[in-house]
């Protein structure tokens, strides 16, 4: 089987994560329940006639998907993959909204044809003029992961060479008030610098974009590569270590191969046990790292953590204040991620320096 | 007529989303499709929902939004003529 590289990487997060040159050397401490993305300037990316009718979320996508591309030296890809959990929430609320206000008359085309789920991934087919396997994957927080386990399975089995795949959500208006009812979003102000140690439930939300070209072949820009994916629906906090015990196993590693471990932590006090259940025993002497008191938590923000690893990998540096210990780690070979949202949609992702 | 005319710049610009635009960069007899404002066939969907919702106007035959959305004038001569709110 072919192996799977990550060839360039593009995030547009509630950090100014957008320029690629920097690896968090500004670091925004937010302080809030909600906080939103910063965007680059969209017009770099993408034509003023086509971005007049892209909400946030698209327009993030298409920008981050293009930097991806131009990062890896590419003109196209042979595939483009999604992953969203909640699809282009403010145009789907947009059109809801007037059918609701209008009594079911006057719906007008723009909001309905940019509220679909795969809008994102058929935007960049548009302006890539990319007629190759397009799919869109809806997983909540497995749906970038389900899109990150298709390109490499598509790749290791030589079926493509090249493949961008992405993770984009957006915050919606009324749907964030629907998560503040139900207790999903925090009731009190949080900071970057608290979210960690709450001991509230929900978290901070936000919203962003993140693209990689995977590919098969290694090159300048390559980041890592991607040894293994495995995403679960639902587990238990005690299965937790064993799973992740077996996961390094079928990767012929031991825990002590791991030189970190990228964690979800977002500061729910229900649910961040899954990763304390690891922190606490296995990786007790590993290297943590948390992202999300400065990305925010939202269906697709686990690609802003392989983000945060594949700069480490890279670069072979770590801004402290992505540390959950004190542990200090002077190489960087094997990264392990895991990431759940509410106690669901598992995954365990490995990257290795290439 | 003025005033209309005004409105319905607003009223473009708002529903279709031309951010770079402002009511002083769309001339009274600009052409709103092709050559001029260079709107298409989804924007001429949205202008249909617009004449119905905001002036209780329905067109039925599409070969009538032709003429009718050349230009804010021709839309404002015939929203002046054929409006019901």
């Amino acid at each position: 089987m072919k192996k799977v590289y990550i060839n360039s990487i593009a995030c547009i997060s509630a950090q100014k994560t957008f320029d690629n040159s920097e690896f968090l050397d500004e670091v925004i401490i937010h302080e809030d329940q909600v906080v939103y993305a910063v965007e680059p300037v969209y017009k770099d990316f993408i034509p003023p006639a086509a971005a007049r009718r892209m909400a946030k979320g698209i327009k993030m996508g298409v920008a981050a998907s293009k930097m991806a591309i131009k990062e890896a030296n590419l003109k196209n890809v042979d595939a483009i993959i999604t992953g969203t959990g909640m699809g282009c929430l403010r145009d789907s609320e947009k059109f809801l909204s007037g059918i609701i206000d209008n009594n079911e008359q006057f719906l007008t085309p723009t909001s309905f044809i940019q509220s679909t789920h795969n809008t994102v991934g058929g935007q960049i087919a548009l302006e890539l003029q990319c007629k190759g396997y397009n799919f869109t994957y809806v997983h909540g927080s497995n749906s970038f992961e389900s899109a990150l386990l298709d390109a490499k399975l598509q790749i290791e089995l030589d079926e493509a060479q090249n493949i961008l795949i992405g993770g984009v959500d957006e915050l919606g208006e009324h749907t964030t008030k629907l998560h503040k009812l139900i207790h999903h979003i925090k009731e009190e102000k949080v900071t970057t610098n608290t979210l960690l140690e709450s001991k509230s439930s929900g978290s901070m939300f936000s919203e962003g974009a993140s693209f990689f070209v995977l590919a098969n072949k290694k090159q300048e820009s390559t980041y890592a590569e991607v040894v293994s994916v495995k995403i679960y629906n639902t587990l238990s906090q005690n299965e937790v270590s064993e799973l992740v015990l077996s996961f390094l196993k079928e990767n012929d590693l031991d825990i002590e191969d791991i030189d970190a471990v990228v964690l979800g932590n977002n500061g729910d006090f229900k649910f961040d046990g899954f990763y304390n259940e690891l922190t606490s025993t296995i990786f007790n002497n590993t290297q943590q790292i948390c992202y999300k008191h400065l990305f925010g938590e939202f269906n697709t923000v686990s690609p802003m953590g392989i983000w945060v690893a594949l700069k480490i990998l890279k670069t072979q540096t770590l801004p402290e204040i992505l540390k959950l210990n004190k542990k200090e780690t002077s190489s960087y070979k094997y990264i392990l991620l895991y990431n759940q949202y509410r106690g669901e949609n598992h995954s365990f992702t490995l990257l290795k320096t290439c | 007529m003025e005033a209309l005319k005004q409105e319905l710049k607003e009223n473009i610009i708002e529903q279709l989303n031309l951010e770079d635009m402002t009511v002083e960069d769309i001339a009274d007899d600009d052409m709103l499709f092709g050559d001029g404002l260079a709107l298409d066939s989804i924007d001429a969907l949205e202008l249909i929902v617009m004449l119905d919702k905001n002036y209780g106007i329905k067109l039925t035959d599409p070969k009538e939004g032709r003429a009718i959305f050349e230009s804010i004038n021709t839309m404002a001569a015939y929203i002046t003529e054929h409006r019901s709110k």
